[in-house]
């Protein structure tokens, strides 16, 4: 029998059968024995004011945090724009970009190389370890638009902030495209010191609510 | 077996004697495992639970490795359903001609890679070349490593044997767009990667990528990582193709809660990595229109047959045991012969390609089994457990096996252990004058024996108490 693989490839099916035969027949006690799994670690780690933890470890990364009321959410946003058009993510609250001029807008299907910045929400935000997570819904734009453009203005509003990890995976639908964001893109590759900037946006401007 | 042994790889012991040497590769070494070091236990010491959450993913990994098989089930049948292809490879050479004829059929003949050790372990990029496909590396220290027509020596900074001058050296002359007044600073060479890549990103249509974990439950693949190559890889083109080592299956998308606290903090140092994808399958209008998952054994089911060795399947690739080993610090990574150095690569190497070659049969005595390894590893792997088990399948040399022999043929029989220390006895004069095994009498006396034994004393004495 040739496969797709074939000629010279291997043949699918038989690589499958094989592989699974040396792993045993499957059996019944499976669902039991991940149950009987020892889970005695911490379901969170601090107490207190997840919003003030967030604003501090996000920061840590050398991520800019402003925490702003909502009402001065847009004249914040409209303050932080660099040179250059922004793209707001498809959904974003239309009164958080009321401050934005219509010409310092770009298009969602612009050249993302060519614009300046984006500005989106998030899915969930971590306070532990300072990461905001994107689930890439209303408001928060396909994967490359918070990837390509090298300034995100992301808005964190308070209760989407989970004090800490197994929070806030408890509230993500895993099967949506995620991305967990914490700080600026960086690099530790050359003797092992954090550097701020490599491919992914290298300035992170963080507006928690 | 089909990981490569690296062309012509001495033993361990040549190999290191080589790098303890180079006075700079120890100094560069030296200060970046000193640095991460620290980092590391600054980073655990902040989670109170840190021995509880260690103990959860050691119990997790356990579970899973010990029902493998439903769960690459699972995996597959989750990642069918969400739009991806899944692809079955026994040993490397069918990994690499999956991979090839897949990105024959897109008709591409380059692709971009994020970062991937299992891709480094079939030798993907030898294969594609050779098949006419070009794989561009887009880690930073990845692309050192090529634009250095170099080997990694490191699980997660591969360039970790190369000093910011040095760095700045192979840029000036391996990348074409690199400014003629480029400086060492980090971040000037960060952002010289960044200005070579983006192009490339931007027009690739084929990826490859690993993975660091996949969860049964969803058909979820997950990439950990920090510069942003990989978002862009996973992200941008049209068809992504991930190769993935079978024991990287988790059951559900709540171990990520373990594994998302405990990979960062021992891997960089951080409360978490800067970025981490997870998709599923393809989404319409975001990302891949096509996505091949292919799951690859390569040794993986072999080695899970030992008892005692299979706990290194557990291994998430954090590299905190490369980081505190005495012996990598001084020997580096290329002396183990394997793009799994250290420690870990002291124990995977040898189980995934078997203890047939000089190098894999000296691997296991790399270590001086002081248990930093094991300490800090976030899934507590007993690696000089492994160690020891590895060295008493290990093939020995003639002399060994006769030395042994004869030292078991006397240990078995009072009669003939009493002939052989009468016999010690009388050989004193000759055994101070020993010079032949040069090994242990360059460095230590050879211990001399005792004139009588304490049997025959015990026998000409007991009479007189």
């Amino acid at each position: 029998m040739t496969g797709p693989d074939a000629p010279g490839g291997p043949d699918p099916a038989t690589a499958r059968d094989d592989i699974l035969g040396r792993l045993g027949a499957p059996d019944d006690s499976v669902a039991e024995a991940y149950g009987a799994i020892r889970r005695e670690y911490l379901r969170r780690h601090s107490e207190g004011d997840v919003r003030a933890l967030f604003a501090e470890r996000v920061a840590h990364y050398r991520a800019v945090v402003h925490t702003v009321t909502e009402a001065r959410l847009p004249g914040a946003l409209a303050a932080a724009l660099r040179p250059g058009a922004y793209v707001l993510a498809p959904g974003l609250p239309a009164a958080w970009a009321a401050a934005i001029p219509p010409d310092r807008r770009a298009a969602d299907g612009a050249e993302l190389d060519a614009v300046a910045g984006v500005v989106t929400g998030c899915a969930a935000a971590i306070a532990e370890t300072g990461t905001i997570v994107l689930d890439h819904g209303a408001g928060q734009g396909r994967r490359a638009l918070t990837l390509v453009p090298d300034h995100h203005l992301v808005v964190v509003p308070a209760d989407r902030i989970a004090a800490d990890v197994p929070e806030a995976l408890a509230r993500l639908d895993v099967t949506r495209p995620l991305t967990f964001v914490s700080g600026p893109s960086a690099t530790s590759d050359i003797e092992l010191t954090r550097v701020e900037g490599v491919h992914g946006p290298r300035s992170l401007e963080v507006f928690v609510l | 077996m089909s990981m490569p042994t690296y062309l012509g790889m001495p033993p361990f012991p040549d190999a290191a004697r080589e790098a303890v040497a180079d006075t700079r590769l120890r100094r560069n070494l030296a200060r970046a495992t000193g640095t991460i070091r620290e980092r590391r236990a600054a980073a655990v010491a902040e989670l109170a639970d840190w021995d509880e959450l260690r103990e959860c993913a050691k119990q997790i990994k356990d579970h899973t490795l010990g029902h493998l098989g439903h769960y690459l089930r699972m995996l597959e049948e989750r990642v069918t359903a969400a739009g991806g292809v899944v692809h079955w490879a026994r040993d490397a050479a069918e990994a690499n001609a999956i991979v090839t004829r897949l990105v024959r059929e897109t008709g591409e003949t380059e692709v971009v890679k994020v970062k991937s050790m299992a891709t480094q372990e079939i030798g993907l990029n030898e294969a594609l070349a050779e098949a006419g496909i070009a794989a561009v590396e887009t880690d930073l220290a990845e692309l050192i490593v090529q634009l250095g027509d170099d080997r990694p020596s490191h699980l997660l900074v591969p360039a970790i044997h190369r000093n910011r001058a040095e760095i700045r050296e192979i840029f000036r002359r391996a990348m074409p767009s690199a400014p003629a007044d480029l400086t060492d600073d980090p971040a000037a060479l960060a952002e010289a990667a960044r200005r070579h890549l983006r192009a490339r990103f931007l027009a690739a249509r084929v990826a490859v990528s690993g993975a660091n974990f996949a969860v049964a439950e969803t058909g979820t693949v997950l990439v950990v990582e920090s510069e942003g190559n990989g978002r862009m890889c996973l992200t941008l083109p049209e068809t992504l193709i991930t190769v993935m080592g079978i024991e990287k299956v988790l059951p559900t998308a709540r171990d990520l809660e373990v594994f998302l606290q405990v990979l960062p903090r021992s891997s960089t140092a951080e409360r978490m990595n800067p970025y981490t994808s997870a998709w599923t399958g393809v989404t319409p209008g975001d990302g891949p229109r096509a996505f091949h998952l292919v799951l690859l054994d390569n040794g993986r089911t072999a080695t899970l047959a030992d008892a005692v060795g299979r706990q290194a399947l557990r291994c998430i690739r954090c590299s905190a045991c490369l980081n505190v080993c005495p012996v990598y610090a001084r020997a580096g990574g290329h002396a183990y012969g394997s793009p799994y150095p250290g420690p870990i690569g002291a124990i995977l190497s040898p189980q995934l390609r078997g203890l047939g070659s000089d190098v894999d049969a000296s691997l296991p005595f790399a270590s001086s089994l002081c248990g930093a390894c094991y300490e800090v590893c976030p899934v507590a792997i007993d690696i000089p457990e492994v160690l020891v088990h590895l060295r008493g399948k290990a093939p020995k040399k003639p002399s060994e096996r006769l030395a042994m022999g004869l030292a078991g043929a006397a240990l078995a029989s009072p009669r003939r252990l009493a002939a052989a220390q009468f016999a010690a006895g009388r050989s004193r004069r000759a055994v101070r004058r020993l010079r032949a095994p040069r090994a242990w009498t360059d460095t230590r006396d050879v211990p001399v024996p005792p004139a009588q034994s304490f049997r025959a004393w015990w026998k000409a004495n007991r009479d007189r108490t």
